[in-house]
């Protein structure tokens, strides 16, 4: 597999009243062709303030303080604006949460597609509009030449986001940034979004970078994970290891926290106190202070990101050759082998 | 269920918003249940299904258009006299979603959490006033400290706990939970969650947690309503609902559910549902075996049993 991009200890702060916040501390990972990296955390852990630098929309209080994204061998933090225009739309593009906001209420679906096709490619109005309608098929909307006149309005919420899909395709890009694109949809209609996407994911060999809160959804869509913590990412690794062999105690409250639907007898983990105010950053590993499994060096130093397989990296002291042997809580490893159990059953049946 | 003691009863119950001279939004269309003392029963559906509309006609946020509410032994529809209007306000409480819009950013903690306590007049001096505050900060996990700050102070977390706070300083003996941890947090949802767990046991508390995520209510309820398009369509214990879904909706609703479990979801199949195949107005409420209710008319329920 091709590596599309590849960012490498990306710091970004941002300007305010109070001071200036650290929201990114030193982000690292790749991303290759054809697969989906999720990345999930809590709101203000930084997911979407990452994905915003590689398109270059971060607000304008916003700056990359260190770091480099290169996509296809060219660092785009360091891109003209020219250039990241260019970038933007035919190699990268991106969707959001709310399908009502990203649209323009007082223009048609059909001109919104359009108007991106024209902005980058070189077509006359009459090929752009065939491939609208070629593109609103492409996302499964029905009677495409009906809809191409209508306006956001007439349409439902998953119809919207489907037309947001259509937009972001318009010009063929290589990478499609996905910032929780199914939170405010209900569970039926995120249902048939996700299969769209992933759909389309093979049909045009896209790379996705799908960032949600929502762990049902990671485990659906993605094949490599990325959790995300107070602006680091605090383990990574494939959708397996993460959910059935995760090392890191952030991963642990947050995969115990949320209910499974198939074994709730199980208690519920939570995770004492609130996030890090980023205005102080910590000194020691962020997770510290709501960890059990807090060690004195935690507080004193950032652990380094180590390595537990070829592809499954975590940053915490617990991997430290000197660090105590510890176990994840045993909530969890009840959950996880009732997961697995279910998962066997499912799969012979 | 212990001893199966009835704390609410809904009858028929419809809600119909007239938005203009030709058209009515049946909002809730003839649903009925029944809630047991001390148990939590979750309200689920799509968005528009009427389960939020359903929580706030049963506190009379609306007038119901018809149908009958018994509380506590006592009929809360219509026009009601100053005692039981009393009795509703202070035993029955909602919590509601947004943490952010439903407390008054211009007021401290304490007067919001104190309010209702004013206006029902249950204390004799300030001081009995704010050490009944700052208990109930206590209770819900805030300290005393936090009872003279504005609500912009906290994090979602907290005001939710605020907003726990007011409704239960009335010493209520049903809760109606309106999609109150949807705004928050995962990691910070499992606090609520199991605060409420808790008060519950501590306080016998009956709750009414309406929420769209369904493995939450899942988690919390003893008993389950699905509704759809202003029907309730399936009733039944939270296991019942899970392993032995009869509705067709309710089907499709579950397996649309994405798991936690990356190897089960590679191979999830989901179930569609087909609204015109099945015959609401018609339907009438089935009661089967282990305490599970279905609405559907005789030919479908025959039809659905073979099939489950």
């Amino acid at each position: 597999m091709e590596k599309l991009l590849e960012v490498k200890d990306l710091e970004i702060a941002f300007d305010t009243h109070n001071g200036s916040v650290h929201a990114i501390r030193g982000v690292s990972f790749d991303l290759y062709q054809g697969e989906t990296l999720a990345i999930v955390g809590e709101s203000g852990s930084g997911k979407s303030v990452t994905t915003k630098a590689l398109m270059g929309i971060l607000a304008k209080n916003g700056n990359v303080i260190n770091g480099e994204a290169n996509y296809m061998g060219k660092d785009i933090l360091k891109m003209s604006k020219k250039e990241i225009v260019n970038l933007r739309g035919k190699e990268m593009a991106m969707i959001f949460q709310d399908p009502m906001t990203s649209l323009n209420p007082t223009m048609t679906v059909g001109f919104q597609i359009k108007e991106a096709v024209i902005e980058h490619n070189e077509v006359t109005k009459k090929q752009a509009k065939a491939r609208a309608i070629e593109l609103l098929e492409l996302v499964g909307i029905d009677s495409p030449r009906a809809r191409y006149k209508q306006y956001p309005h007439q349409l439902s919420g998953g119809m919207r986001q489907r037309v947001v899909i259509a937009i972001a395709l318009a010009c063929n890009p290589k990478v499609l940034i996905a910032d929780e694109p199914t939170t405010a949809l209900d569970v039926t209609i995120q249902a048939q979004i996700l299969e769209l996407i992933k759909s389309l994911q093979k049909k045009i060999n896209l790379a996705i970078i799908f960032i949600t809160h929502d762990l049902g959804v990671v485990a659906n869509i993605a094949d490599r994970v990325a959790v995300m913590y107070a602006g680091k990412i605090a383990e990574y690794g494939t959708a397996d290891e993460i959910f059935y062999t995760p090392v890191h105690p952030y991963t642990w409250g947050l995969l115990a926290s949320v209910p499974d639907m198939s074994n709730t007898d199980v208690e519920l983990y939570s995770i004492p106190g609130a996030p890090p105010n980023l205005l102080y950053p910590p000194k020691g590993d962020a997770f510290a202070e709501r960890s059990e499994y807090a060690m004195n060096i935690d507080l004193e130093y950032q652990p380094p990101m180590y390595k537990v397989s070829d592809t499954h990296y975590a940053a915490t002291w617990l991997l430290h050759e000197q660090a105590p042997e510890t176990f994840m809580p045993k909530v969890l490893e009840k959950r996880i082998e009732l997961m697995k159990k279910e998962a066997e059953e499912y799969a012979k049946a | 269920m212990q001893k199966r003691d009835v704390i609410l009863e809904v009858k028929n119950l419809k809600q119909y918003f007239k938005t203009s001279r030709k058209f009515t939004v049946k909002a809730v269309d003839d649903v009925s249940f029944k809630v047991y003392r001390g148990e939590t029963f979750g309200i689920v559906g799509e968005s528009g299904s009427g389960k939020s509309t359903t929580g706030r006609s049963i506190i009379k946020l609306y007038e119901p258009t018809d149908g009958t509410i018994i509380f506590e032994d006592t009929e809360i529809t219509g026009r009601l006299d100053s005692n039981t209007e009393k009795m509703l306000r202070t035993k029955m409480q909602m919590i509601f979603q947004d943490p952010m819009a439903s407390l008054n950013p211009r007021k401290t903690v304490l007067n919001i959490i104190a309010q209702g306590l004013d206006i029902h007049k249950l204390y004799a001096t300030t001081e009995e006033q704010d050490e009944m505050v700052y208990q109930m900060l206590e209770t819900v996990g805030l300290s005393r400290e936090h009872a003279h700050r504005y609500p912009h102070e906290f994090s979602g977390g907290q005001r939710q706990r605020i907003g726990i706070a007011r409704a239960l300083i009335m010493n209520p003996s049903f809760v109606i939970a309106d999609e109150c941890i949807s705004a928050l947090d995962v990691s910070i949802q499992a606090q609520v969650v199991n605060l409420l767990k808790l008060l519950q046991q501590e306080r016998n508390l009956t709750y009414i947690f309406i929420a769209h995520d369904l493995s939450m209510v899942k988690y919390i309820s003893d008993r389950i309503a699905v509704m759809h398009h202003g029907r309730i369509v399936e009733i039944g214990t939270s296991d019942e609902i899970y392993h032995n879904p009869i509705h067709p909706y309710t089907k499709s609703l579950l397996s649309a559910v994405p798991h936690p479990n990356p190897v089960l979801e590679r191979h999830r199949k989901r179930v569609f549902y087909d609204k015109s195949l099945v015959n609401y107005d018609d339907g009438i409420y089935h009661e089967l075996e282990g305490d599970h209710i279905v609405l559907a008319t005789d030919e479908e329920l025959k039809k659905w049993m073979v099939e489950s």
